[in-house]
């Protein structure tokens, strides 16, 4: 009789602790299955450009005047989303509320920078192709930076009750991974929507 | 005081004492809140696998319906709109709520009990998929038994689902419904993908894990990534209908390939999602009925995951008659010819277990053989239309049909029936009848090649698919004849399994824990299983810890009866993602409203969009949002956060 293997654990954490825990494998799935979707509605934009007609664009120098500041805010406010997280992992609770609180506003001006370019826009959502799919990109975006807002509400509400240390921090980190996502998918819809036509893209005749 | 934050588990061997307590923290409770809020991956796997079956009824019935129409020329039946709803509804019943729901039950049902540990990675995320699952079925038949079913096939292709062709309900009811399952398959998906990399026994390290767990996570990462593309086309097709954007109306500078590129890059890798892991069943249960471990192990995990990457790059073999470039075409066809390498190695490897092994012939042997010989003829066929010219001269006929059903039943229908006849006794204790069992396999084996291989001549004679009836001319009368013969005589060998499964709970013969002498995890625990699986948690050293002594290996042998007690409340071990180390304990959730709750919330915001009704999108909103918070409320029974007053 041969001998058993019996495992014989070390001292492990007991629930997710900083950054371990099932929580973390759960976030990066759920950014894969959004990052594809992403994926294909920036598809959609470059397959219905690479096989339209001429003067497809309806815009062919977008107007940066929302779109670039805009991003700035975006990059800011994960910025931030980064320090708070930084605070928590340091047991810093109030710093990580204040940082979360203006990220959380930081999200909300993009928002209504997003809204304010809709509204400038010289077509609508019906007009063709290229605005039916510029307003669904731009409007999943928006759908999922709202998403985000909401969750961010509860981030800061939370670390406000305490609920949060350094060792307990799971729920934040994970959060601010899908920030940080958002912010990494708002870069590509910036550059297909608003850079590719200065590149050229659906410029030809 | 500071609750803890690290611990050493004990290690031990099981005794009443503590069968009794860990019976107390995993069992669900009696009565609604048990069966509404119910997480044990066991029952979710068995509503699974009821579900699916009930759809597999309903889309069999329809198919035998229209095999009625078409068993003579000219024949009245059916109207063409029913016959066109008919067929639309068989193909989205049978691969969208049967072929994909059927291996998601048998794979929630039999993971943790393969993978030695006592629940999914997130319990609650498992029960969620299967009530959006549930409800994404009844919206889609409530379409269909309004007379608003699907009516344009399964891949429903644009423009003729735009609305100006088809003005109803029927594609808006498809559309959302689509998008609904969608949820359910990606929840599920994430939940596969987190449970094989986290939650395996100490010591089962990736190259000890069964196949099935290879094939189910192979395809979930597919289904990962290509579910949203098949979502964001249906979510395209229904602006287009309801809210004037123009991505399909080449009028107004859309694209009708669009269609066609978005729902195949989903709609192939799905082919192989619905296959991989009932090829994994085979190349786990054949060997027991061999006597012998799988030839080629390594081998076929890597043609496992080698065909879903192929598959990623095959899609346009279904649209090689809409004029794509040549260069394009030669691509993927080439692709798809490359799919034959890693198919064969899977059956050659079965083949050889067989050629090596000391045959038993009981029920689930014959099922899970025939699959080699069905998976040929659907291989081969499916070889030949991959090659452009061939295709141009196939497609669109009955030849086409006749693949995809050899693929389907023959690879997902005859492996889950062997499934059932293997796992019936784990999931009930109790046997299936033998004799019944194989009348079961050759009523289905004769039928199903009498139905479907003179269709093969029927599609080389021209007949196109999806007619609803065709002349006494071009020699298609008999052939169609016998196939409806067939047809019928496959239906009673289904019914025939109805009959044994509902026979045998009453009165099959008592199973005990091994009744196969199988080699893996799920047979060393009781059958049924507890609602713990383990009562302490196995440490393996090889593929088969069941087997080691008989087959002689050298060195340490697995530990059943020693392990881990974890019973600090609901408790189970998180490993290391490669060599399965443990290092974490989780905490599991309890028993929660919350899946159930987000469901209904979800299923009413698609009821609202369905019928354009603020009141009643907004309230699914609320009660979606409300369910979340519940459920993400940092709780500190699962150690999310710190006491109150920490």
């Amino acid at each position: 009789m041969a001998e058993r293997a019996v495992s014989r654990p070390q001292d492990i954490p007991l629930g997710p602790t900083h950054r371990v825990g099932v929580g973390r494998w759960g976030i990066w799935t759920v950014i894969a299955t959004e990052a594809a979707l992403f994926g294909y509605l920036l598809f959609a934009y470059f397959y219905l450009g690479a096989q339209g007609p001429p003067g497809w664009l309806l815009e062919p120098h977008p107007s940066l005047k929302y779109a670039v500041p805009g991003t700035v805010i975006v990059l800011l406010s994960a910025l931030l989303t980064w320090w708070g997280v930084q605070a928590i992992l340091r047991d810093r609770r109030v710093q990580s509320a204040i940082a979360f609180a203006v990220a959380w506003l930081l999200g909300i001006g993009s928002v209504w920078l997003q809204i304010l370019d809709w509204k400038a826009k010289p077509f609508h959502l019906g007009t063709s192709s290229y605005s039916s799919i510029y307003y669904v990109t731009t409007g999943f975006d928006v759908l999922h930076v709202l998403v985000g807002l909401v969750i961010f509400f509860f981030l800061i509400l939370w670390t406000a009750l305490g609920y949060f240390s350094a060792r307990r921090s799971l729920v934040v980190t994970v959060s601010a991974l899908y920030w940080y996502f958002l912010t990494v998918t708002w870069l590509a819809i910036f550059v297909t929507f608003y850079v590719s036509p200065y590149l050229g893209f659906g410029q030809w005749q | 005081m500071m609750p803890e934050v690290t611990t050493t588990p004990r290690v031990g061997i099981s005794g009443v004492e503590h069968e009794a307590k860990l019976e107390r923290l995993w069992e669900s409770e009696p009565g609604l809140k048990g069966f509404l809020g119910t997480v044990d991956h066991k029952k979710i796997g068995i509503r699974y696998i009821v579900t699916a079956f009930v759809f597999l009824a309903l889309g069999g019935v329809e198919a035998l319906v229209m095999r009625m129409q078409l068993a003579g020329p000219n024949l009245s039946l059916l109207t063409p709109r029913e016959y066109n709803q008919l067929f639309s509804t068989h193909g989205m019943t049978m691969i969208f709520l049967y072929a994909s729901p059927i291996l998601s039950g048998f794979s929630n049902y039999l993971w943790p009990l393969l993978l030695g540990s006592r629940d999914m990675a997130f319990p609650r995320l498992n029960a969620l998929s299967y009530w959006i699952y549930l409800a994404a079925g009844i919206f889609l038949y409530s379409g269909f038994l309004t007379g608003n079913g699907p009516n344009d096939g399964w891949f429903n292709y644009v423009p003729y689902a735009e609305r100006d062709y088809n003005p109803g309900l029927n594609q808006d009811f498809y559309a959302l419904g689509m998008i609904l399952l969608g949820i359910s398959t990606t929840v599920g998906a994430a939940n596969f993908i987190v449970t094989a990399f986290r939650t395996r026994a100490p010591g089962m390290s990736i190259n000890r894990m069964p196949i099935m767990v290879w094939g189910t996570l192979t395809a979930n990462v597919a289904n990962l990534i290509v579910v949203p593309a098949v979502s964001l086309a249906f979510f395209l097709l229904w602006m287009d209908r309801n809210f004037g954007t123009h991505f399909y109306q080449p009028s107004n500078g859309g694209q009708v390939l669009l269609w066609q590129h978005l729902f195949w890059i989903y709609g192939h890798p799905w082919v192989y999602a619905i296959v991989l892991p009932a090829m994994g069943m085979v190349s786990d249960a054949l060997p027991v009925f061999c006597r012998r471990p799988l030839v080629g192990y390594a081998l076929v995990a890597f043609a496992t995951v080698s065909t879903m990457i192929l598959g990623f790059g095959v899609w346009v073999h279904h649209m090689f008659a809409t004029g794509l470039p040549g260069l394009g075409m030669s691509f993927f066809s080439g692709a798809s010819l490359l799919i034959i390498l890693p198919s064969a190695i899977s059956v050659f490897a079965w083949i050889a277990t067989i050629w090596h092994g000391r045959p038993v012939y009981r029920t689930p042997f014959l099922f899970f053989s025939s699959v080699i010989l069905l998976f040929v003829i659907g291989g081969v066929s499916g070889f030949m239309t991959a090659s452009v010219p061939v295709d141009w001269q196939l497609t669109d006929t009955y030849f086409v049909v006749a693949h995809i059903h050899y693929v389907l039943i023959g690879i997902n229908v005859f492996s889950v029936v062997g499934g059932v006849y293997f796992w019936f006794p784990k999931m009930t204790g109790r046997m299936l009848d033998e004799p019944l069992g194989k009348l079961n396999f050759w009523t289905m084996f004769i039928g199903f090649n009498l139905a479907f291989l003179p269709m093969h001549v029927t599609g080389l004679l021209g007949m196109p698919r999806r007619v609803y009836t065709y002349g006494a001319y071009g020699g298609w009368d008999t052939l169609n004849l016998i196939t409806s013969i067939g047809s019928f005589l496959f239906a009673l060998g289904v019914l025939l399994l109805l009959v044994n499964v509902l026979k045998s709970l009453k009165s099959g013969g008592p199973a005990g824990a091994n009744p196969w002498d199988a080699y893996s995890l799920e047979w060393s625990v009781p059958s049924p299983p507890p609602p713990y699986n383990f009562a302490v948690i196995p440490t393996v050293v090889s593929r088969y810890p069941l087997w080691e002594d008989r087959l002689g290996e050298e060195g340490l042998r697995s530990s059943i009866e020693r392990g881990m007690l974890l019973t600090q409340g609901k408790q189970t071990i998180g490993t290391s993602g490669v060599d399965a180390s443990p290092d974490i304990v989780l905490q599991m959730a309890e028993d929660s409203y919350a899946p159930v709750s987000l469901a209904a919330g979800t299923s009413l915001l698609f009821v609202g969009l369905l019928l354009k009704s603020i009141p009643i999108g907004a309230l699914g909103v609320a009660i979606a949002t409300l369910a979340l918070i519940a459920w993400m409320w940092p709780s500190f029974e699962l150690r999310e956060r710190e006491p109150e007053h920490g």
